[in-house]
Formats: structure tokens, sequence, C-alpha cells
């Protein structure tokens, strides 16, 4: 099998070290990159973020990125959203009111209710649906405020509690969309990054 | 919920579990150990370490960069970025952090949280401005405190100023400034393998909304279990670990045996890995 090319999407102020380190030890070639050229040249595409929601979509806007993302996607190729990276493919967030995110998942991510900590830190364990095939049950480390709060339509999902049940990954066919830090998750994080690698592109 | 002392244990049912956080004080880049940073001596490799905590179930690891040179300083970066090839749990890293860009470097070795104390006592805006550019998810405040009376006085440069501050107040504000976590130690147990300081985690805990890291006095698993009973989020370690007395496994067993909700050992699941 040849070695997948993939290209680590710069959103700004997310600190990538853990993730290309994560994608080497996987099996993968990781580089970073953000014209819409390097999206375009990529096998696969992982879109991480720390940082705020606003900011980020600022970036990707800003040189064209956004889109070249949307083909990427829209065409079938693997794509990996980690944590702030999933909350940009939801069309808004608490975070940044009034910034609009990429609207591939038609529903707007809000903050964790009173009573718990915020931000949760930590290892959470993940419950798939059915139809999960790179998601699957085990112990995920997370680091967010904010959550999808139900499933949209048209997705499977793996579902986590921090008080209530939230969206703790999403994945369509060669899309895996993680709130949690795939990269910091073990070796149960490594072996999902080795099988979305294994997707066809 | 997890942290508020009162709630009946949560076995069976999904809940974010409690963290054990093996420590590594690193001097110019070796990990080394010692009471109250007195009379270090040499623990070992922090590559090496790290990893094999990591094997053991630890959640998290902590580096705390003790050196007083900067070629230390540098060294101590160095290894932050050779533990990051290896490791794949969560990094926090701290020690010598006095300005976004000191945090900045150690995020771009490979740390995933920074921790400030010093210099967030002398200026706490320093705690917005890691805030405001990484986001408060990479942004701890690291809190020595002392006690005082029937109070706890948070204490800087390695233990050598007491600053006057109330701890709780100061937990409370720097959670304002920016702080997303706090790493609280016990000045007084640190090192002294006597227990935590309940009183003080119970406060703190009580007092913010953001996780609390326990750390100061471990000796034994129940010390840890007692920690995380009295309303901390985690709990750190540092000698029971590095002599060997236990493994992060034995602590786990004991987390679970007093029901709080632990990550299993990586290769002691019942059927979730693959």
């Amino acid at each position: 099998m040849t070695v997948p090319d993939v290209v680590v999407c710069r959103t700004g102020t997310a600190n990538l070290a853990s993730v290309l380190a994560a994608l080497r030890r996987a099996g993968g070639l990781p580089r970073t990159g953000r014209s819409p050229d390097e999206i375009r040249a990529a096998t696969h595409v992982v879109l991480p973020g720390v940082g705020t929601f606003g900011a980020a979509m600022d970036t990707l806007r800003e040189a064209g990125t956004a889109d070249a993302l949307r083909q990427h996607i829209d065409s079938g190729k693997p794509l990996l959203a980690i944590c702030v990276g999933f909350q940009l493919l939801c069309r808004s967030s608490e975070e940044s009111p009034g910034a609009a995110g990429l609207g591939l998942i038609d529903d707007g991510v809000a903050r964790f209710p009173e009573g718990v900590r915020v931000p949760q830190f930590g290892w959470n364990s993940l419950a798939p649906g059915s139809g999960c095939r790179t998601l699957v049950a085990g112990h995920a480390y997370f680091a967010n405020s904010y959550r999808l709060e139900s499933v949209p339509r048209g997705w499977c999902a793996a579902m986590a509690d921090h008080g209530g049940p939230f969206v703790a990954a999403l994945e369509r066919d060669a899309l895996v969309a993680c709130q949690f830090h795939p990269e910091l998750s073990g070796c149960w994080g490594e072996a999902l990054i080795r099988r979305w690698l294994a997707a066809p592109c | 919920m997890l942290g508020r002392g009162a709630d009946p244990p949560l076995a069976g049912r999904a809940v974010l579990t409690a963290r054990v956080i093996p420590c590594l004080d690193v001097d110019a880049g070796r990990v080394v150990k010692g009471v109250r940073f007195q009379g270090l001596r040499d623990a070992g490799d922090p590559v090496e370490l790290a990893r094999a905590y990591e094997r053991q179930g630890a959640d998290e690891i902590v580096m705390l960069d003790v050196s007083a040179t900067p070629e230390g300083r540098h060294n101590a970066r160095d290894a932050v970025s050779a533990v990051r090839q290896t490791l794949g749990i969560p990094l926090t890293v701290g020690g010598g952090v006095r300005s976004v860009d000191d945090a900045g470097a150690l995020l771009e070795a490979g740390a995933d949280k920074v921790a400030a104390n010093t210099a967030a006592v002398s200026r706490p805006e320093l705690l917005g401005e890691i805030a405001g550019r990484f986001g408060r998810q990479c942004t701890v405040v690291a809190i020595d405190a002392a006690a005082n009376g029937e109070t706890w006085e948070v204490v800087t440069l390695s233990g050598r100023r007491r600053t006057g501050l109330d701890a709780i107040h100061w937990a409370v504000r720097a959670v304002e400034h920016g702080a997303g976590e706090i790493l609280l130690t016990s000045w007084d147990r640190d090192g002294t393998r006597s227990g935590y300081e309940t009183g003080l985690i119970a406060a703190v805990a009580a007092a913010v909304p953001v996780p609390v890291i326990a750390s100061g006095g471990a000796a034994s698993p129940a010390h840890l279990v007692e920690a995380l009973r009295h309303g901390a989020d985690a709990v750190l370690a540092a000698s029971i670990f590095h002599e060997s007395d236990y493994t992060v496994g034995d602590v786990k067993q004991a987390m679970a045996g007093a029901g709080i909700p632990t990550r299993p050992v990586p290769g002691h699941t019942q059927g979730s890995h693959t």
C-alpha cells in the first residue's frame, strides 16, 4: 500500500506537534499546509484546531482554504477533523456568535451546561452507534468547553456523557470528525488514526 | 458528578474519568527527584519514563522544568520535543514560563498545555495572554500553597517567597484571567509522603469551575483516592512512581475499588481495544 500523503491544515493557533507525531507513529507522512493547492494535492487532510471557532474560520476563509476543504470533502477524499476542527464543520458556535462555520453539519455547537467541570479535560468513554466503522468503543481524551448535543441527520455517531449526552464523534464514508483528540488518546487513538489512514482515497 | 464529593460513585455510568498523572521534574533534560527541589538525584531519561508510564495506564504526563540555567532550559525544551515523538497521551509542561513566547516555544516543541506559576502571580494578565493566543484549554495555572493558620498562602520561587496572597482567592482570579485548569501543590506536603492536603483541595475545587489537579504528599494509592474523594479531578504524583513503589495500574485498581471512574489500563480492557 502506498503511504498516504497527509496534509495537516494550519488553522492558525493550533499546536501541531502532537498531531504530526501521532500521524507519523500511525504510518502517515504528514506535512502542514493551508493553500488551496496544498489541500488539493493531498490524499488525506487533517483539520485540527485549538483556539477559538471565530478566529479559526477567519484564517480558513482568508486563504481560500475553506472552499478547498469543501471540494476535498465533496469529492469523498478522507478528512479527519479534530476538536475545534470538528466544530468548524458545524453551522455555528456559541463561542463566536455571528461567525459562520463550514456548515457541512447543519447544527450549532453550544457550551456544556452549568454544574460540570468546564473545560472538560480528560478521558471519557465512547458509545459508537450502529454503522460506525472507524469509530469503536473505548476511552478518548477530550479538552473542550463546547459540544454538539444531538446527532445530525445522515451521520453515524459515537456518543459520550458530560452533564448529559453529547456527540463525541461523527463519521460518514471517509470523513471522521472527532470532538476528542485521537492524537492524545494513547494506543486506542493511534489505532483509530490507522483505520482512517487506510480509508480508500 | 465527579469532583463534588457529595455525589455517590458513578460506577457503571459513562462519565469523565479521574486522571492519574505522573510528574517528571526535569533538570537540564534529565528527570530528577528530591524533597522540595533540594538534594536532587538523577531519576532517569524523560522519554523512557514517560513511555513506561503511558504503558502503565497514565492518563497524562506533567513535566516541570526545574533548571536554574539558560542551557538547562534549552535542554528541557529538547526533552519536551523528544518525549512528544513517542508519547501518545497529553503532555503539560511548566517551569520558567514568563511570557506568551515562552509558552509558544513549549507548545511548538510538543506540549499540549503550558503551566505558569511565579510569573502569573507577578502579572496575572499573562494567563489571559496565553489563553487569548492559544486557548483556555492550553492554559494551566500552577499554584503552590502553604498553610497559614486556617487558610493557605500562595508561595512562589520554588517556595522561597511567601506572597501574602490567599490561595483560594488567587485560584478564582487566575480562572477569571484565563486559566483553564489548576495544578495545586501543597508546599507543606510536597515530597513528605504524608498524604495530600485534602482541606486545600476541597476548598479550591469548590471555588472554581475548572478542573483541579492535586499535587504534593502522595505515598500510597490510598492517598490518591483520598484526594479524588475531596474534589480533585486529577491526581499528580512523582516519587511513588519513580521509586517503583507502585505502578499507575496499582493506583487505578485502588480507584476502581473505591468506586471512582477510571480509564482501564491499556491492554487490560474488556474487549474495547483493537
